[in-house]
């Protein structure tokens, strides 16, 4: 028995000073490319964290966005950026090094040096063996229609947050799109080996998304992590050189990026016209209702994943 | 210690051991593309080692299947995007390692 705590308390020091030493060589690494794979490394090991703290939701979430999604954005980003970082480098060599730059790192320091040690205090001032809200989150567990308590606490007792989140994530879209997107590479064809990659799998990560969706209710899963599995397929898509009808890049796509905030919304008035709190479902009614607002958010996420990866914002009809 | 978890041990460790060369191969292989060969050779087979380990300990024959199906995408996966990368590799005109 000694010995298993022995050797999990290395592997999980191992994880923590690994976890540490990619974070600085992601944030150190002059290379960006570099600092793109060492960031999609420290996601997966984070992920790994996740499941050594019980927490396969998280993880989950991680692998999927932390590590899969934004690793895509972030190399996208770095292929659009590739000529502006010539342009930087080389005026980097001719010109010397700016005083004022190297000057107000101190600023930014002491902001950061005053979160590290608030942080470090209201970590110790937890005090040691807190059950939190767990207990009152199993106890309440029957009323919130699903059995899962992560789902319930995300998706009933906390639906709020949620809704902020997934807002979060659509004005992130709006953000792109309104600074014009970028100017759509031409990028090379994709050949065989990606297109079929692309046909076998889209099906397959579908079907995942749909698993993840539904086994939420009682399992580690839900909208976040199947939104994602859908918003990596269609990033794999257009990777392959698929793309939407252009009919559909109108209102069809607008509306089923507000469809998971707009339904949530929608919900949220409603249980407040019906006299009850925000957000709060009558108990015989919560299953249903979370299992279509979860299926409109997962639609909404893996959308507006996937048009972020575009980048572009579609192309208006000329009005008439 | 029953007889199946001699052999799931065993798979394990072998599979580890392939891991642990792919690895070395990674590191110390002169080009992209030898690295390629020692990363998707050796996880490939790896992996099925560690999953055959895993799948002689399982409880149900539907985990069994879950972890094949596992195997199965990384399969894919590993082999369509070592594929990926030599063409992009050959497309920027990286020189293959010559003795």
């Amino acid at each position: 028995m000694e010995a298993l705590t022995l050797l999990q308390w290395t592997f999980d020091s191992l994880i923590g000073l690994g976890l540490m030493w990619l974070a600085w060589r992601a944030l150190a690494s002059p290379q960006l490319f570099r600092a793109v794979v060492l960031f999609v490394a420290f996601g997966l090991l984070m992920a790994l964290a996740w499941v050594r703290l019980d927490a396969p939701d998280i993880a989950l979430a991680e692998v999927a966005i932390g590590a899969g999604l934004t690793g895509a954005l972030l190399l996208a980003a770095l292929a659009r950026l590739t000529t502006a970082e010539k342009a930087h480098n080389e005026a980097d060599q001719s010109g010397k090094r700016n005083h004022a730059v190297r000057t107000s790192r101190w600023f930014p320091a002491a902001l950061l040096l005053m979160v590290a040690a608030g942080l470090a205090y209201s970590v110790l001032s937890i005090p040691p063996s807190s059950a939190g809200l767990s207990v009152e989150v199993a106890a309440n567990l029957d009323i919130s229609g699903v059995s899962n308590p992560v789902t319930a606490v995300l998706l009933n007792f906390r639906g709020y947050d949620t809704l902020l989140e997934i807002l979060v994530l659509l004005l992130a879209l709006l953000g792109v799109w309104s600074l014009g997107g970028s100017p759509s590479q031409r990028a090379a064809p994709a050949g065989p080996v990606l297109d079929t990659l692309a046909r076998v799998l889209t099906p397959v990560l579908i079907l995942l998304a749909a698993y993840f969706l539904w086994v939420g209710a009682h399992a580690p899963g839900g909208a976040f992590q199947a939104g994602a599995v859908l918003g990596a397929a269609g990033v794999l898509l257009l990777l392959a050189g698929w793309r939407p009808h252009p009919g559909f890049m109108q209102l069809p796509l607008r509306l089923v990026l507000v469809a998971g905030p707009g339904l949530f919304l929608v919900t949220a008035l409603f249980t407040v016209v019906m006299g009850r709190h925000l957000l709060e479902y009558p108990p015989e009614r919560a299953r249903i209702l979370i299992v279509i607002l979860e299926t409109a958010e997962a639609l909404s996420i893996g959308t507006t994943l996937a048009a972020l990866f575009r980048g572009e914002r579609p192309q208006e009809k000329e009005r008439q | 210690m029953t007889p199946s978890d001699y052999v799931a041990s065993s798979l394990l460790i072998f599979g580890t051991l392939f891991f642990f060369a792919g690895t070395v191969g990674l590191l110390r292989f002169p080009d992209v593309y030898t690295r390629l060969h020692a990363l998707t050779k050796s996880d490939n087979v790896g992996l099925g080692l560690v999953i055959a380990g895993l799948a002689v300990q399982a409880e149900s024959w539907f985990v069994v299947g879950k972890l094949l199906l596992i195997w199965l995408l990384v399969l894919l996966a590993g082999a369509s995007v070592a594929h990926l990368i030599a063409k992009g590799a050959m497309r920027r005109g990286v020189q293959m390692w010559k003795r």
